[in-house]
């Protein structure tokens, strides 16, 4: 287990104050001016070395994409970082515990990430649902600003930089970046087109990076502490602590830091009392949110919870919000629900996603229920196939995967409703086929 | 909370036709303006929604709601066409379109609630009258089932305004609905005893020396390399 002094949210479960004189007792705002020191390439840098990778599901290297950014911004064009608190994927409540509870590691890291690239100012985005969350984090903004941190001459280090918080009003889509910008530009949130990549075109049409809450939570401690601290956690690809949020049928859910690279086993018996009627009860996992494919619970036991070890039973890690199904689940309910989740948050922009996710949640409750054709399963995951990589952004894709892995590994269960519910007879032929 | 038409009758135009900012409120939305660049003021579009659909709700006595006249008040405050600040009030889900109760009951119903029990969170709705879509008769409650709100460690949930109540139970849901409908103020937050935010059950498995004191871990971290 991962000790506590490696734990980068200490105050994670906010049994102490977020505010910024017990953040500063615990390590944070400690001479920030001397990490802005080690200088804006070498940040980048050692936030390469470190091996961090995008906490937000997809997993990009941080530092790399901290250098696409232009180094010399022109005065009309500036640089922008967007900091993504749109936290909506099913089974994620990470960001939500940082910014009530650590907002400061996240303002500290939003400073220190801003000037390494070159930014003149931060915007976080958070989702209009975290109302209290908001009003935490607008506060720990003006204490950040009321004691010389932020704003002009941030920390005494001669940068000037501006931190901004701005809440959105419900739209699970616009926890995709481009989505966001759209959003933070007072539109609908609808993705664009790529290219332009932020990095080249963002906010304003300004070069902007958009990054997730502990990606940048996570960085002044990456620095204080040396990326080879942060890198001797976790396999090789797949460095560092993160925060895994387990739900479902565990004994105890919670939320909490561990090493990449946890087995499933230990992350659920360390901290969350093991499996709902013990580990024979296991029925199936989803590892990083509702996005990601299930992995039927022989595959998952012994797996290691990182970026490559899920990427290997045919999932993902996402954002490490595990969801954890015992015997008890109706398990295409579980998945159906998780299609008209994709049906209710489809932007309406391309027709696969719009016209698809309906589609595939109608067919998924006939499948549910047993009133369906045992050849509409080949059909449905034909469909899957027609939307996934066919949209302008990642949702077709998120919502085509969980019925693909419910098919793959829970077919003769489909079947088995659709023979029951006719008694157990041939369907009969149809003479329009 | 959507709306399949946009009501815009004479009696709406009537009253609410003459919709402006409270002092208090012009205050705001001019703390709001400065957040972004000059001539980028499009970017208060959702920030403005908000503040006027709360100042809706400030004088009925409900969450609030998004009239004709104020969204065309909004356009005008920000110099849009009125369509385009429309078309965000209706893509996101936390304008309502129509009017709502006193209490606006989001009952999340997305699979990781669903698992730990939310069914049981619409039935003890459900006793006290309400419907899916609508607003009871005396006009206390409006329930919603709303996607995924991020509590999922602490699920099921509910948002009601503006503050969540989590760990429900069908008794703790009716236990939450009577205060409220008392004029009482719930503890807000997971409902289960003992627990303090989303640390396990029982007591955290990690930090526990920041239960009781405000703990520097510095002192035990090796020398920086």
């Amino acid at each position: 287990m991962l000790a506590d002094k490696d734990r980068i949210f200490t105050n994670l479960y906010g049994f102490q104050s977020w505010g910024i004189d017990a953040a500063m007792k615990r390590g944070d705002w400690d001479a920030t001016k001397t990490l802005l020191d080690i200088g804006q390439d070498e940040i980048i840098d050692r936030v390469k070395a470190s091996g961090l990778r995008g906490r937000g599901g997809a997993g990009f290297p941080t530092g790399v994409k901290w250098g696409f950014m232009p180094k010399e911004p022109k005065p009309d064009r500036p640089n922008f970082l967007v900091i993504n608190a749109d936290e909506s994927e099913p089974g994620s409540c990470k960001d939500r515990e940082i910014i009530r509870h650590d907002p400061h590691k996240l303002i500290e890291g939003a400073l220190i990430a801003g000037f390494a690239m070159r930014a003149r100012a931060a915007y976080i985005y958070i989702r209009g649902e975290y109302i209290r969350e908001a009003e935490t984090l607008f506060a720990a903004i003006a204490e950040a600003y009321a004691k010389g941190f932020l704003g002009k001459n941030a920390c005494g280090s001669g940068y000037d930089f501006d931190v901004f918080c701005h809440r959105g009003a419900g739209a699970y889509i616009c926890g995709e970046e481009t989505a966001m910008l759209e959003s933070l530009e007072g539109k609908k949130g609808q993705p664009r087109l790529k290219p332009p990549f932020p990095a080249g075109a963002g906010l304003y049409g300004c070069p902007t990076t958009v990054n997730n809450v502990e990606s940048i939570a996570v960085v002044p401690t990456i620095l204080r502490r040396g990326s080879e601290w942060f890198s001797s956690f976790g396999r090789e690809n797949n460095k560092g602590t993160k925060l895994f949020q387990i739900s479902g049928h565990v004994e105890r859910p919670c939320v909490v830091e561990e090493a990449m690279g946890v087995t499933f086993r230990e992350l659920i018996e360390t901290h969350c009392g093991g499996i709902k009627g013990g580990w024979d009860n296991l029925l199936a996992v989803i590892p990083g949110g509702s996005s990601v494919p299930l992995v039927p619970a022989a595959e998952i036991m012994d797996a290691p919870m990182d970026f490559d070890g899920l990427k290997d039973l045919k999932s993902g890690l996402g954002t490490a919000a595990v969801i954890v199904m015992d015997k008890s689940t109706d398990i295409v309910q579980a998945i159906s629900r998780i299609s008209y989740f994709y049906k209710h948050e489809s932007c309406g922009q391309c027709t696969p996603c719009r016209e698809g996710t309906g589609w595939m949640w109608r067919v998924m409750e006939r499948l549910r229920t047993g009133d369906a054709d045992i050849s509409e399963i080949d059909t449905l995951f034909e469909v899957t196939k027609q939307v996934e990589g066919h949209t302008i952004c990642a949702l077709g894709d998120a919502a085509a995967w969980p019925i693909q892995g419910l098919i793959r590994h829970f077919r003769p269960e489909l079947e088995r409703r659709i023979t029951e519910k006719r008694g157990g007879a041939e369907p009969m032929m149809e003479a329009a086929e | 909370m959507a709306a399949k038409t946009i009501p815009d009758t004479p009696e709406i135009r009537e009253r609410w036709g003459a919709f402006a900012w409270t002092p208090d409120n012009a205050a705001k939305a001019k703390e709001v303006l400065g957040r972004y660049p000059e001539g980028r003021q499009q970017s208060c579009t959702i920030p403005f929604l908000d503040l006027a659909q709360r100042q809706v709700g400030a004088e009925t006595q409900t969450q609030g709601w998004l009239p004709v006249p104020v969204i065309e008040f909004v356009a005008r405050e920000l110099g849009l066409p009125y369509v385009r600040v429309l078309e965000v009030a209706t893509f996101y889900t936390m304008f309502n379109l129509q009017p709502v109760g006193r209490y606006h009951v989001q009952v999340c119903g997305t699979t990781p609630c669903w698992l730990r029990g939310s069914d049981e969170v619409f039935r003890a709705c459900k006793s006290k009258g309400m419907k899916k879509g609508h607003t009871t008769e005396d006009g206390l409650w409006t329930l919603t089932e709303v996607e995924c709100m991020g509590n999922c460690a602490t699920a099921p949930m509910v948002q009601i305004n503006d503050d969540n109540y989590e760990d429900l139970t069908y008794d703790r849901t009716v236990a939450v609905l009577d205060a409220l409908a008392e004029g009482k103020q719930p503890k807000t937050g997971t409902q289960e005893p003992g627990r303090k935010t989303s640390e396990p059950v029982g007591g955290p498995t990690t930090l526990t020396a920041m239960v009781d004191e405000n703990h520097d871990y510095r002192d035990e971290w090796e020398k920086a390399v």
